[in-house]
């Protein structure tokens, strides 16, 4: 069913955006993660996205593709299909579409004019009645429905069918009937759309090679695993959106990875009844010898802010995984951003502060993973996974996991029963080394060496009872210099220079990463010439000082909106503030490299930095 | 002065348990409490338990809260671990320690305050998870540590030594434990070291969640006429319903029990409880009849001491979790990384 009108149509290959607007519980998840995984197959990168509302009623969900040929994963924003499976939103996904964008509907029931624009193209299908002649069972009805949906966008943007039937033949390998089913109804999908629709459109998928070996996964998927790989076995932790996916994974992972010759678990899984315990049981673990860890969101961090001041002076192992979102309970639980860096980077009470690493991707989310493993143990102290909701509830294309099976866990300074014999002598607090990390005990090492009282920070540097000033000086300063040596252990940055010298620098972390890369392309093409450094942990390590004092102005961009990652620069490097210009998305949604291009752009040219030659518009 | 050492000579003529080690092994830094204080007694009545029962010192990791009470393991093994953790938490961290290493005995020592204010949520749950540990109340229906403002145990009408009354109705331990599915449970009073060693004892040997409300008057702030908590009140009010005695695998029966009221109770661990009843009534067998037996003497303004109940084949959170013998502390790479070929099979089905 067209309109009158004959509106422009958006032409491209490989690189657009497919927008599903699904009901929640209809099935539309594994049909829509299907018809992502098909492009993959076909060689074309793809970047999808749930946006779901924790809040509405009749709960709709959305699922955002980005078909992007040149491996831009970054949330580009527009939509240029529309596929609308959800009355209620109705209005407000019509009017999304890009003019020229497409829709696909539902069209069983006729609707009046007013409910469609005349800039976009309106592909109807009768998914109902095509469900109803086929199936009488009402369950099947709902589900095949998505899958009659791919099967038509199969066609239209002219994908590769087999590509599709070969992941079914995937997904139901043991289910001879629904593989039968599945098969079928999305060559009933394919068929309706060959035979009444143009096919393909103006907007489709042709096959390329541009995916390697790459993986799709969840950010929060490949933290569990890194906890499995990094010798995890205690995890606490209490449900919390966007992070309860990360101690559910690591249920799945360790059932099938850790069990021992008398299937008896190598593991410990503790739902807590809140995030005191989930950090208590943590820190207890992680005090008497075990690798422990907890996932949590904000309001988790704040509960657990006491523990986490504890396992700081009591110099406690202790790994948190934090997938960020926006602000308290009844804030944007189910939105992404990286808002809670200061109030994890300075958690505590009395001079506090942690380590925090910064993966941008699941790949690293799996690295640094069992990376805070070895840090918190060689560092004795709590260290943070900093994620996001971007990154952990969102399948990511990333390169494939990596473990070097020569690689050994580091459990840091631990003063064995061996050690303690042969007359070492041990003080808890006691910097031997130089580098503010005390030797540790683990509880019933020795029958008389070795014990020691663990308490905050009335010690001494052998552990025992003392207010005195200085003994209160020797500790304190001795952490500081710990942190310092963190530095050294942490991952360290990475710098992506400009294609010509620049006085122009940027600096961002975590989820923006792919936003920032697609935007270093289109300012490099518009000749707006900016290095870009990736911080990857705090406390930062002296090539951000290096990096910052080698250039005029340095944008530091970021997902919240009073510029916490600016405020840390500032207050750990001592740089002047007007050289670090703020570039912030906080609306909830990721970040895009349209609106980094934008903000640096505008502000490149209110510093008087004159392009090198005449750029385009920024798009 | 800022901390307080002991000589630590061993005097030549001091016995030595079958463990080989002297009563003083057990014992730890000099107290900082309030002479006459009731925690000390009990702290005290750890040491004998623990000399009695040939544990050695180091294998016990104690664990607090924070408060005088959970001030003490400092005072007591002193060649033991001990973590004096956060207020109201220390039910989590010993959670946690229990996790990492079965092999120890877990002693958590608390406060009214401690465990029924501020911790009343994680006091519930440790009990409900059935951690294997020796979960010791030490009860003075206040803050001694604070300075004496009144606990959530404080009864109602008790009176402050400033004489305020206490409005609001008190939290029974005892009661709350039993409900929440702890496998033994115990009352007794710090003066009473005859009860409280032995039911110390069985604690320790029980292998599932154990928890005692011991009271222990404050002599500082709630020690005086009008207090539910004194030395005075709890001595006219107590209603033993049972005298113990732990027997161990290893030791001879020594104690005669005179006929007709004496039951023994096998634990798991092949130890046995032989307990004097001093009530013929009382089932300390049965929950049931145990927390109704609690209500209705405590409707009668009597404070009912001894062991209440014990369950002797208890289950405990290792065993719900089926958790691996190995210790998880002990565990390393060979154990727990399951490899670079399995990442590529996972790899693989990422695709
Ligand atoms: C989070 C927190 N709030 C308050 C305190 C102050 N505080 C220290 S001990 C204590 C009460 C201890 O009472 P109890 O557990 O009964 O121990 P007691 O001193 O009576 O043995 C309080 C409120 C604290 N340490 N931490
Ligand atoms: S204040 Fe009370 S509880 Fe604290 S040490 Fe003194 S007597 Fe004991
Ligand atoms: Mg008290």
């Amino acid at each position: 069913m067209n309109t009158n009108t004959s509106p422009k149509k958006i032409s491209a290959v490989n690189d657009f955006v497919v927008k599903f607007a699904n009901v929640n519980g209809s099935g539309s998840a594994s049909a829509n993660e299907m018809f992502a995984k098909s492009i993959l197959r076909m060689g074309v990168p793809v970047s999808p996205r749930n946006i779901f509302p924790s809040n509405i009623q009749g709960l709709p969900t959305w699922y955002e593709v980005r078909v992007t040929e040149k491996g831009y994963l970054g949330r580009r924003g527009g939509v240029d299909m529309m596929v609308a499976m959800n009355p209620q939103t109705w209005d407000k996904d019509i009017a999304e579409i890009a003019p020229g964008g497409y829709l696909l509907y539902d069209s069983t029931k006729a609707l009046p004019a007013s409910k469609f624009r005349d800039d976009i193209n309106v592909i109807g299908v009768p998914l109902t009645e095509i469900c109803n002649d086929t199936y009488s069972d009402p369950r099947e009805r709902q589900l095949f429905k998505n899958i009659i949906y791919v099967g038509v966008l199969s066609a239209l943007l002219g994908m590769d069918a087999e590509a599709i039937a070969e992941l079914i033949g995937e997904q139901y390998k043991s289910k001879e009937k629904l593989l039968k089913h599945n098969v079928h109804a999305l060559q009933l999908g394919r068929d309706y759309a060959m035979a009444k629709l143009t096919c393909p459109l103006p907007i489709r998928v042709e096959k390329r090679d541009n995916i390697g070996d790459m993986i799709l996964v969840e950010g929060n998927a490949a933290a569990a695993l890194g906890m499995v790989y990094g010798g995890a076995t205690v995890c606490a932790w209490y449900p919390i959106t966007p992070s309860s996916s990360v101690a559910e994974a690591f249920i799945n992972y360790c059932q099938k990875l850790r069990l021992d010759t008398t299937n008896k678990s190598k593991y410990a899984i503790v739902q807590a009844e809140d995030e005191i315990a989930s950090i208590g049981i943590v820190t207890g673990a992680g005090w008497n010898g075990a690798r422990a860890f907890t996932a949590t969101s904000g309001p988790g961090v704040s509960l657990m802010t006491e523990f986490i001041g504890l396992a700081y002076f009591a110099e406690i192992p202790v790994t948190i995984i934090n997938v960020q979102r926006g602000g308290p309970s009844t804030g944007m639980p189910t939105r992404t951003q990286q808002a809670d860096l200061i109030s994890s980077a300075y958690a505590g009470h009395g001079d506090t502060k942690h380590v925090l690493l910064f993966p941008e991707d699941p790949n690293e989310c799996f690295e640094f993973g069992a990376a805070c493993l070895d840090l918190a143990d060689r560092l004795q102290t709590p260290v943070f996974l900093m994620t996001d909701l971007d990154i952990g509830m969102n399948q990511r294309l990333c390169k494939p996991f990596k473990w070097d099976d020569a690689r050994e866990y580091d459990r840091g300074k631990v003063m064995t029963y061996e050690l303690l014999e042969s007359g070492k002598e041990f003080g808890r607090y006691l910097d031997v080394d130089g580098d503010g990390v005390p030797f540790r005990t683990y509880p019933g090492t020795h029958p008389t060496k070795g014990g020691y009282f663990t308490r905050g920070t009335t010690k001494d540097a052998y552990a025992r009872y003392s207010e005195a000033g200085p003994d209160y000086l020797y500790n304190v300063q001795r952490l500081l210099k710990k942190f310092n040596t963190a530095k050294k252990l942490v991952p360290q940055p990475i710098e992506r220079k400009a294609t010509q010298k620049t006085r122009l620098g940027a600096l961002y972390f975590g989820s923006t990463s792919p936003a920032m890369n697609e935007a270093y392309d289109a300012l490099e093409e518009q000749g707006t010439h900016v290095d870009l450094m990736r911080l990857r942990a705090f406390p930062f390590p002296d090539s951000v000082q290096a990096f910052v004092n080698a250039h005029d102005t340095v944008f530091v961009v970021e997902q919240n909106r009073d510029a916490q990652m600016r405020s840390m620069l500032v207050n750990e490097l001592g740089i002047n503030p007007a050289k670090l210009v703020p570039v912030l998305n906080y609306d909830g949604t990721p970040i895009t490299a349209r609106f980094i291009i934008k903000e640096v752009a505008e502000r490149a040219a209110g510093l008087n930095v004159v392009p090198l030659r005449k750029g385009k518009e920024a798009v | 002065m800022t901390y307080l050492t002991k000589p630590t000579l061993h005097h030549p003529t001091l016995v030595k348990n079958k463990a080989g080690y002297t009563r003083r092994d057990y014992e730890g830094k000099v107290s900082t409490l309030c002479a006459g204080c009731g925690h000390d007694s009990i702290s005290a009545a750890f040491i004998q338990a623990c000399w009695e029962l040939d544990i050695q010192p180091h294998r016990v990791a104690k664990l607090s809260g924070i408060g005088c009470s959970s001030k003490t393991p400092d005072y007591f093994l002193g060649n033991s671990h001990g973590f004096n953790t956060v207020h109201g938490r220390m039910p989590s961290v010993l959670t946690g320690a229990n996790l990492a290493n079965r092999e120890l005995i877990y002693l958590g020592v608390s406060g009214d305050g401690d465990s029924a204010s501020i911790g009343i949520g994680q006091f519930a749950h440790v009990m409900r998870r059935g951690v294997n540990m020796t979960y010791i109340v030490e009860n003075n229906g206040v803050y001694g540590l604070t300075k004496g403002q009144f606990s959530a145990t404080a009864d109602q009408g008790s009176k402050s030594k400033k004489g305020v009354a206490n409005t609001d109705s008190p939290v029974d331990m005892v009661a709350l434990a039993l409900q929440l599915g702890a496998t033994y449970v115990g009352r007794s009073f710090s003066g009473d070291k005859r009860q409280l060693v032995p039911l110390i004892k069985g604690a320790l040997a029980h292998q599932g969640a154990a928890f005692l409300d011991v009271v222990s008057p404050c002599v500082a702030f709630n020690n005086h006429a009008g207090s539910t908590k004194s030395y005075d009140y709890v001595r006219e009010h107590n209603e033993a319903v049972s005298r113990i005695d732990f027997i161990t695998t290893r030791s001879e029966i020594t104690v005669d029990y005179p006929e007709g009221e004496v039951v023994e109770v096998a634990q798991h661990d092949g130890s046995t409880l032989r307990l004097r009843k001093l009530h013929p009534e009382y089932d300390p067998t049965n929950r049931i009849s145990a927390m109704n037996y609690i209500q209705e003497h405590h409707a009668k303004g009597e404070v009912v001491t001894g062991l209440l109940y014990v369950d002797p084949q208890p289950e405990d959170l290792h065993t719900h979790l089926n958790t691996a013998e190995m210790p998880f502390n002990r565990m390393g790479k060979k154990e727990l990384c399951p490899g670079s070929a399995m990442l590529e099979r996972i790899n693989a089905s990422l695709r």
